[in-house]
């Protein structure tokens, strides 16, 4: 049996990396490995993860300076003796080994707006055609493993950033409310304000990281930062906004 | 004990799946104080998994279909043990609840004229599910933890209960621990829901995630309460089988509402030799009448593919053992030749990437390979079918934790229906019995002081390894206890509990309290030995093959044991079993089962 050469981040922000030797077979995931190290030789290391087939986004970690599900991950994808370096997610202050405290995250998910739908028709349906809800579709296939938000540099360079961006998991969920073909919100309400769009200036890295190959960039931030420059820096609407006194 | 950190509220949900999210969605809507506690993060338990859809005859795809279709196709999935009045409730209210999942944000796959598009499953006579292409679990969840969130529902997360309070005969609360700092923590409760999901993981090949340790079967069983149909446990007829590491994850039954056949190693379409007198009126007998039936369901009868997942399970599984079997030990799935790369990928776009990625096996061009993966528990917590209380005051089951509702199987996308007809059910009268209550009941300082000493107790010295402990009770389950059962294999199995038992009084874990995964291991361990048994004895005592059940020396269903459920008590160490009558079934309910 191979044998794969980790470095594994152990301990909190002052801890280090420790070097294993953990054997693994054919069409084992970086998880797999970890698991197998979990019960041979660190019965402690913290690890979290649920579904092990990409639909939860839990076991987000940097592998090899990268940030990737490690349960999506293949040994097969290293070469003969490369040394398998596994962190955890940068972006978030380290709780314990490869666990990091992303309770961030769902703070923002608190201020998000909520959907407020019309009312179905009279014959009991809310009718959507299925053109006009795919990319919402797209936006709703976000498993919420912040792995964009770990890469997106606003916060990840600058965590003083973090009380005034949303960051581009929260930009999908904008998005879909946005783009929602019953929703109710006045747009303004929902697009503009408090959520830091303009401090994304789209060099995609969010998009490239994204295990579900969501568009984040061209299908949800360009079109949300669009509309909010139609809204609040159109020449003819802001003169009607001074002239009528309209937000 | 004055310092340990304690929450009070009117209703405590453990959990947050489908049905844990909706019960405190409800509960919190009628005014109860309403704390939600979840293993893991908010938005990662195991319903994201559910991928095919949500059963519930809406009739959008075919008029025809109505409540009593649902009910009865139910019903006969279940082998007819089901609580009749569950599966009523179930089939009658499952259509308001998709839509107001729908209104709160759920975007299912439409229809031409802009409807919720229906999917065919298996077990259902019409196509039934809602879906979103084959991640619909990921939309429940998300929707129902949005909408809880937006509801100003506590959540605790990442926070592991290890024992029901009682005060007296009733519940007055819940003792856990915080899995980052490994300290303990108390929440008073005036009523209880369990939504804690499954016991998969006491099995070695399944498609449940760590979490599904039986935590809540064992919490409530500990508690006195009355569990029922423990035997039934699904194995799912489709889980991958290579590579190893990925042995038992999910593929769902949506490759076959869309298409999808099963074939031997000689090509052979062998669900046809499998088809059970029950079914046999409803079911193609040829090909070509089950190829026809993809496109005209009016005149072909469907495909022996679809027949319930017990069914399917038992014959991919027997094609196996004759040597017919692919090199991993499967059969082969293909959806490939009959469907266009463009729709598969847009039916079931996770199976392709979950092929593509995990087994380097372009679904579009080449079939699948897979075998049977323990995935569900019909059996769990006794429950009143109108309100989900369980026979202890104050505390309330939903989802697949409560038992009854599948009888001895159950069908696919009749799970997520159930976790939201249910959890809002389970809501409601847990809020309305602990709104009724005049003060907090108290809680047992004896018992807190006992366990927040012998929850460290790993810590202090041993020789047992809990990883190791963990993986000879599953390999001692899918051997004994699995698809195929004898009296003397599930006798050895009992030995084998009662000896790991013993030994885990002898574990130790290294490190200290902080997210010690081997240590929470070991606390999962009891839960997990006491289910183990739980359904072995049960097992044991129904001397008869149904659904989830099947017997090598009792192969045939009795019609004895098709009018009871086997019920499995805890009184102090005692864990007792008994066959307890079914409820008796109404007259006009009787009929629908007559043509």
């Amino acid at each position: 049996m191979p044998k794969a050469h980790l470095k594994v981040w152990r301990g909190d922000d002052s801890g280090d990396y420790v070097e294993y030797d953990v054997e693994y077979e054919e069409g084992m995931v970086v998880l797999d490995v970890v698991h197998r190290l979990q019960a041979t030789q660190a019965g402690d290391l913290a690890v979290r993860w649920n579904c092990k087939a990409g639909k939860c986004g839990s076991c987000s970690a940097e592998i090899n300076g990268k940030p990737k599900l490690q349960c999506m991950t293949r040994m097969g994808t290293f070469v003969d003796g490369e040394t398998i370096t596994i962190a955890p997610l940068k972006t978030f202050p380290i709780i314990r080994d490869l666990v990091t405290d992303v309770s961030w995250n769902y703070r923002v998910a608190e201020t998000m707006p909520e959907l407020k739908l019309s009312g179905p028709d009279a014959s009991g349906h809310r009718r959507m055609q299925q053109i006009d809800i795919d990319r919402e579709q797209e936006f709703r296939k976000c498993i919420e493993c912040y792995i964009c938000q770990d890469v997106c540099h606003v916060i990840r360079d600058h965590p003083e950033n973090q009380g005034n961006f949303a960051g581009p998991r929260f930009f999908v969920q904008l998005a879909n409310v946005a783009m929602h073909p019953l929703d109710q919100n006045p747009k303004s309400a929902t697009v503009a304000h408090g959520f830091g769009l303009d401090y994304c200036n789209i060099t995609k890295c969010c998009t490239e990281v994204c295990p579900e190959g969501i568009h984040i960039t061209d299908n949800a931030i360009i079109p949300l930062k669009e509309r909010r420059v139609d809204e609040y820096y159109d020449p003819i609407r802001a003169i009607g906004r001074k002239l009528f006194g309209k937000k | 004990m004055a310092d340990i950190e304690t929450h009070e509220y009117d209703v405590l949900v453990i959990g947050a799946g489908g049905a844990g999210l909706r019960a405190a969605v409800e509960a919190s809507a009628l005014g109860a104080r309403t704390g939600l506690v979840c293993k893991s993060l908010l938005g990662k338990a195991h319903t994201v998994m559910a991928e095919g859809g949500i059963a519930a005859a809406m009739g959008n795809v075919y008029s025809e279909d109505n409540w009593q279709v649902h009910f009865r196709d139910t019903m006969r999935g279940g082998k007819m043990l089901n609580n009749w009045r569950m599966a009523q409730i179930h089939a009658q209210e499952a259509p308001d609840r998709v839509k107001e999942l729908e209104e709160w944000g759920a975007l299912f796959d439409r229809t031409a004229d802009g409807r919720i598009l229906q999917r065919d499953f298996g077990g259902h006579r019409y196509a039934r599910l809602a879906h979103v292409g084959d991640r619909t679990g990921l939309e429940m969840i998300r929707t129902l933890q949005q909408h809880a969130v937006h509801r100003g529902i506590e959540v605790h997360q990442e926070c592991t209960v290890n024992r029901l309070l009682k005060d007296g005969d009733r519940i007055s609360g819940a003792l856990g621990y915080w899995r980052e700092s490994g300290r303990m923590v108390l929440f008073r409760a005036k009523a209880v829901v369990i939504a804690t999901g499954g016991l998969g993981k006491v099995f070695a090949i399944t498609s449940n995630s760590w979490e599904g340790t039986g935590d809540g079967h064992s919490l409530a069983m500990q508690a006195g309460a009355d569990m029922i149909d423990m035997e039934f446990v699904q194995f799912h007829p489709t889980g991958m089988v290579w590579p190893p590491s990925v042995r038992g994850i999910l593929v769902t039954e949506g490759v076959r509402g869309d298409g999808g056949t099963l074939k031997n190693t000689s090509g052979e379409r062998f669900m046809f030799n499998y088809i059970p007198p029950m079914f046999a009126s409803e079911t193609a007998d040829t090909e070509a009448e089950a190829d026809r039936w993809y496109d005209d369901k009016v005149n072909a009868r469907r495909t022996p593919d679809l027949l319930p997942r017990d069914e399917v399970a038992r014959a991919i599984n027997s094609e196996v053992k004759a040597g017919r079997g692919t090199p991993h030990g499967g059969v082969f799935l293909d959806i490939a030749s009959r469907r266009s790369e463009e729709y598969i990928k847009r039916r079931l776009p996770s199976m392709y990437h979950q092929f593509m990625q995990l087994a380097g096996v372009d679904i579009t061009k080449e079939p699948m390979e897979v075998g049977p993966t323990a995935h569900y528990a019909m059996g769990g917590v006794r429950v009143d079918a109108e309100t989900a209380a369980s026979t202890v005051p104050g505390l309330y089951a939903a989802g697949e934790v409560a038992g009854g509702m599948h009888g001895s199987n159950r069908l696919g996308g009749n799970s997520l229906s159930d976790l939201v007809v249910f959890g809002r059910r389970a809501g409601e009268n847990a809020a309305k019995y602990a709104l009724g209550l005049s003060g907090q009941p108290s809680v047992d300082q004896g018992a807190i002081a006992e366990r927040s000493a012998s929850i460290l107790k790993p810590f202090e010295g041993g020789r047992e390894n809990p990883y190791t402990l963990h993986k000879e009770l599953q390999d001692c389950m899918q051997e004994n206890v699995g698809i195929i059962r004898t009296d003397s294999e599930m006798r050895q199995a009992l030995v084998k509990i009662a000896e790991l038992r013993e030994r885990l009084t002898q574990v130790q874990v290294e490190g200290h309290i902080q997210y010690n995964t081997g240590w929470h291991l070991a606390l999962d361990m009891e839960h997990m030995l006491r289910v183990a048994e739980a359904i072995t004895m049960a097992a044991i005592e129904r001397k008869e093959s149904r659904g989830g059940h099947t017997r090598d020396d009792f192969p045939n269903a009795s019609g004895d044991f098709g009018k009871v459920n086997v019920v499995v008590r805890e009184r102090g160490t005692a864990v007792s079993v008994v066959q307890e009558p079914l409820p008796e079934m109404p007259d006009e309910l009787k009929k629908l089962f007559e043509e």
